[in-house]
């Protein structure tokens, strides 16, 4: 009986490939942080309604807490804890997010940035009002947004503007 | 004052955004590891008893570990309210607290814990428990719970009145009476909210050779330590209480909420970790929520603007336990005769408990509540006698000079017509007063202004003290600690700013320590009532000017140069008369350790009781359009201006007005945590049906400030953590008014209320 709740799930993290046996009724973002201890994968309501477990599967974005982890199986999952150089370099966005004031208690700011992320890698321009859109699964109570969009929009145009250099 | 190359004033990135934006921050969770858990068997009634609990066939579910009852709850009546301990048991805080209850007073109260190895085992014991309640009528209004004959919750409190406080201030009966006074009244509802910080409220405990040490998402991990020590009926020092980052608290977190409970069941199960982690639907039942206050207010007004006499009548929602209680209503009381000084003022103030969720601390302290009855009522007198809203603020706010006798607040600055003047100038107001002035059609605009009046920290009427030490390390940096904490609006970063500038040390060299643990942390009470960089200002002072002595003191032995010449200056040693420098502060701090001559281990710590506080005063000007026959009111535009005094850091000040303003449009347009009034059961306790403001609901938050430096504070700053909450619901409502003409005075200024008064004026 108790054999029949565990599943083996096989996925690619932060690009290493990894092997745990996760209760199947567990969710993403319990195997993230409790097998794997990403907690950068926030908890704030575990329903997918506020974006602080947000983690990008297969290139886009997802709850990770509405998810169930024996999903993952074949997938490849990036984490906050991806984004930063081989010696601790942060990348562009998690910059942007200090240097804009963007952070206040923090609790919000991965599943943000991974948005952000998805954003910045689709290679296209967006206004504000649709960052807005597109960031506005995410809630934070410490920032009014203001500073998070300035940051997600000045790292848009620094990208664009390399590439359009290129 | 400001010296030239002082790093106060700049902005600096926060010392701990770093982690933040790696993910390697560690919250509450992320420290836990491997714990049982505990769960919380909530009430299905409003209002009731408990007659019996089952917990057979829980108890013989797998994995679960222990099963207590409201029967077997200690009975420790203790307080929760984050609130400095009175000597004075007068003052003391209610202690109406059990961990458990058998009088179940709200729907969600507490009656059982279950213990057990996982959440699925916790999970299927709590609905395998089996409660049966005798219950009784139940009652959420609050006028309603003082009537004759109204149900009780609490015995030693007859008619639900927690407490009834007022002010006499002239003979309002007599004044009223002038011939040829304008009377203009009204009645002003506000909400059930709750904070919504994004983070649960979490905890775990474990024991320690004997203690109980407790690892909480708090604000006041001190206040939680006393609390547990009291709930558990044991030596508050057998209790170490440890408070990592958090994921913000806006005073929710200013109370105690399970850490006593957990604490309790962790000495049930043999000392083992026991974690109880809120769910959301939780965190917005059981525990905090701001109180709905309801006011009358009724204003005798002379024909040039002037006020006769005032009154004012606050009924408090408290819901079902006593947390921070009457001091909210209180606050908010005490700014009706201050912020428009009139001569003739009765004002009564009434905390009522009523069968909702407990109210306490919010951001704001009842002062957006009383801003949103007060600035509302502001613009009905201004329109009934016809002078613009401007004008007559104009001639009525606080003057400059203005004393308050109590608390000894002086406004020595005109800050109030600084921050309009520069609100008006940035949205064009007078312009657009004018433009909107008369309008037709399905779609009109408006433009509405709203002032605040708050006071930082809680002098006089409760202790006011801040602790600090500091030591210092080989390479000359140092620690700092205070017991003052960082809950995400930047407290660590500008207590560095303060350091890093009386000690005259670069700002990488100061580490304060921002985990906080009540068995190394000096004594504080933590961050609430916007006080961190006013009241920790003095003893971050205070104690870097005696570790400073000391220093110089060992730079006396070893350089022979008198100390009253010798300074420190971007970590160097310099004698002042000729700027030479003598030495580094690693050379004198390696030296100091490790001389064979004379070895000292360079520290300070020091306390300093604060017996003032300040004025913090702004305002907001809102921008509407509103679509008359949806019933809706869209933000277009709108600007908080404050004077908190010098800014420490203006990018962390002007992040923390956005969050505020934010705050304040959710409070004002969508948020409201509805309740069944057949059963008393919350509707709405999620973040889906629960409207929180989203990034697609506001438009661009403009935060400006006006820098007066604040004479009482050593570093010139004062409240901001709260003020940008607090006028920003009236400014919206009194832009729908000059929009519309209608008068909406039940916020939240959400379709269905919009739609009840525009169908009562016509509209619809």
């Amino acid at each position: 009986m108790a054999d029949k709740q565990y599943k083996l799930v096989t996925c690619t993290i932060n690009g290493v490939r990894r092997q745990t046996m996760v209760d199947v009724r567990a969710s993403l973002t319990d195997m993230l942080r409790n097998d794997y201890q990403l907690t950068s994968v926030k908890k704030g309501c575990e329903v997918g309604e506020c974006g602080a477990c947000n983690v990008i599967i297969d290139g886009e974005c997802y709850n990770s807490c509405i998810y169930l982890a024996v999903w993952a199986e074949g997938k490849n999952i990036r984490t906050l804890e991806s984004l930063m150089g081989p010696s601790g370099e942060l990348s562009d966005i998690q910059q942007a997010f200090i240097d804009e004031t963007a952070v206040q208690c923090g609790f919000c700011t991965p599943g943000f940035i991974m948005s952000a992320v998805e954003i910045l890698e689709s290679g296209k321009e967006y206004s504000r009002d649709e960052l807005r859109k597109l960031l506005s699964g995410h809630l934070c109570r410490c920032t009014g947004y203001e500073n998070i969009l300035n940051a997600v929009e000045k790292t848009m145009k620094k990208r664009l503007a390399m590439n359009h250099e290129v | 004052m400001e010296e030239k190359g002082s790093v106060l004033g700049k902005s600096v990135k926060r010392v701990d955004a770093h982690d933040k934006v790696c993910g390697i921050t560690k919250y509450t969770d992320d420290l836990c590891g491997k714990s049982l858990v505990a769960r919380v068997l909530h009430s299905t009634i409003a209002h009731g008893r408990v007659l019996s609990i089952d917990c057979s066939e829980a108890e013989k579910i797998p994995g679960v570990v222990k099963i207590v009852t409201c029967f077997d709850a200690p009975k420790n009546y203790f307080p929760t309210a984050g609130h400095p301990w009175s000597t004075d048991p007068a003052h003391q805080d209610v202690a109406d607290r059990l961990m458990l209850n058998e009088h179940v007073r709200l729907y969600g109260d507490d009656v059982a814990a279950v213990v057990a190895e996982d959440e699925v085992a916790a999970a299927q014991a709590l609905r395998a428990i089996h409660v049966e309640y005798e219950e009784y009528p139940f009652v959420l209004d609050v006028q309603k719970a003082m009537e004759d004959g109204a149900p009780q919750l609490h015995e030693a409190f007859p008619n639900n009145i927690l407490k009834h406080t007022s002010i006499r201030n002239g003979n309002y009966e007599e004044a009223c009476k002038e011939p040829g006074l304008i009377k203009v009244e009204g009645w002003y509802d506000t909400p059930t909210v709750q904070h919504c910080h994004i983070e649960n409220f979490i905890c775990y405990a474990e024991m320690d050779k004997g203690r109980i040490v407790v690892t909480a998402s708090t604000q006041i991990p001190h206040i939680v330590r006393r609390v547990v020590g009291q709930a558990l009926g044991i030596p508050w020092g057998k209790v170490r209480v440890i408070k990592p980052y958090i994921g913000g608290g806006f005073g929710n977190k200013q109370d105690v909420l399970y850490e006593p409970l957990c604490a309790w069941l962790c000495t049930l199960v043999g000392g083992r970790r026991v974690k109880l982690d809120c769910t959301r639907e939780e965190t917005f039942v059981c525990n905090r929520v701001r109180h709905a206050i309801r006011g009358h207010i009724i204003s005798w007004v002379r024909p040039d603007g002037t006020y006769a006499a005032r009154k004012l009548e606050l009924f408090s929602n408290q819901g079902a336990y006593a947390s921070h209680g009457h001091s909210i209503a209180a606050k908010g009381m005490g700014a009706f005769p201050q912020m428009y000084p009139c001569p003739n003022v009765d004002a009564d103030s009434y905390t009522v408990f009523t069968n909702r969720p407990a109210a306490g601390a919010m951001r704001g302290y009842g002062i957006p509540q009383a801003m949103f009855l007060f600035e509302s009522h502001t613009d009905d007198v201004a329109k009934a006698i016809g002078m613009s809203p401007l004008e007559f603020r104009q001639k009525n706010l606080m003057p400059v000079g203005f004393t308050d006798a109590f608390s000894k607040n002086v406004l020595y600055t005109d800050s109030y017509n600084q921050c309009i003047d520069k609100a008006r100038v940035y949205m064009d107001y007078d312009r657009k007063y004018k433009e909107y002035a008369q309008q037709e059609g399905p779609i009109r605009r408006g433009i509405g202004l709203a002032a605040f009046w708050y006071n930082t920290a809680v002098w006089p009427i409760s202790l006011e003290s801040s602790s600090c030490r500091m030591v210092l390390n080989q390479d000359g940096s140092v620690q700092v600690q205070v017991g003052e904490t960082e809950i995400g609006q930047g407290a660590d970063t500008t207590f560095t700013q303060m350091t890093a500038d009386t000690l005259g040390i670069p700002l990488e060299n100061v580490h304060v320590i921002s985990c906080q643990d009540t068995d190394v942390t000096p004594f504080g009470t933590g961050a609430y009532a916007s006080r961190q960089t006013y009241v920790a200002g003095f003893s971050i002072h205070q104690t870097a000017l005696l570790l400073k002595e000391r220093i110089l003191d060992y730079a006396h032995e070893l350089t022979r140069m008198p100390t009253a010449i010798l300074d420190i200056v971007d970590g160097m040693i310099v004698r002042k008369t000729d700027l030479q420098v003598q030495m580094s502060l690693e050379e004198l701090a390696m030296e100091a350790l490790y001389s064979l001559s004379h070895s000292e281990h360079l520290t300070a710590e020091s306390t300093y009781q604060i017996k003032s506080n300040a004025y913090s005063f702004g305002c907001t000007i809102a921008e509407v359009e509103v679509d008359i026959p949806a019933c809706r009111a869209t933000l277009l535009n709108v600007i908080n201006v404050h004077d908190c005094g010098r800014l420490i850091n203006p990018a962390l000040a002007e992040a923390q007005v956005h969050g505020g303003m934010s705050m304040g449009i959710g409070y004002g347009l969508s948020e409201q945590l509805l309740f069944d009034e057949k059963t008393g059961r919350p509707l709405n306790n999620n973040l889906l049906d629960y409207k929180l403001s989203t990034f697609m609901d506001h438009p661009h938050l403009e935060a400006e400030f006006v820098e007066n430096y604040e004479p009482t504070s050593v570093y010139g700053t004062k409240a901001l953590g709260e003020p940008p909450v607090c006028s920003v619901a009236p400014a919206i409502r009194n832009a729908i008014l000059q929009a519309t003409g209608v008068a909406v005075n039940e916020l939240p200024l959400n379709p269905h209320n919009l739609f009840r008064r525009f169908h009562e004026e016509g509209l619809v």
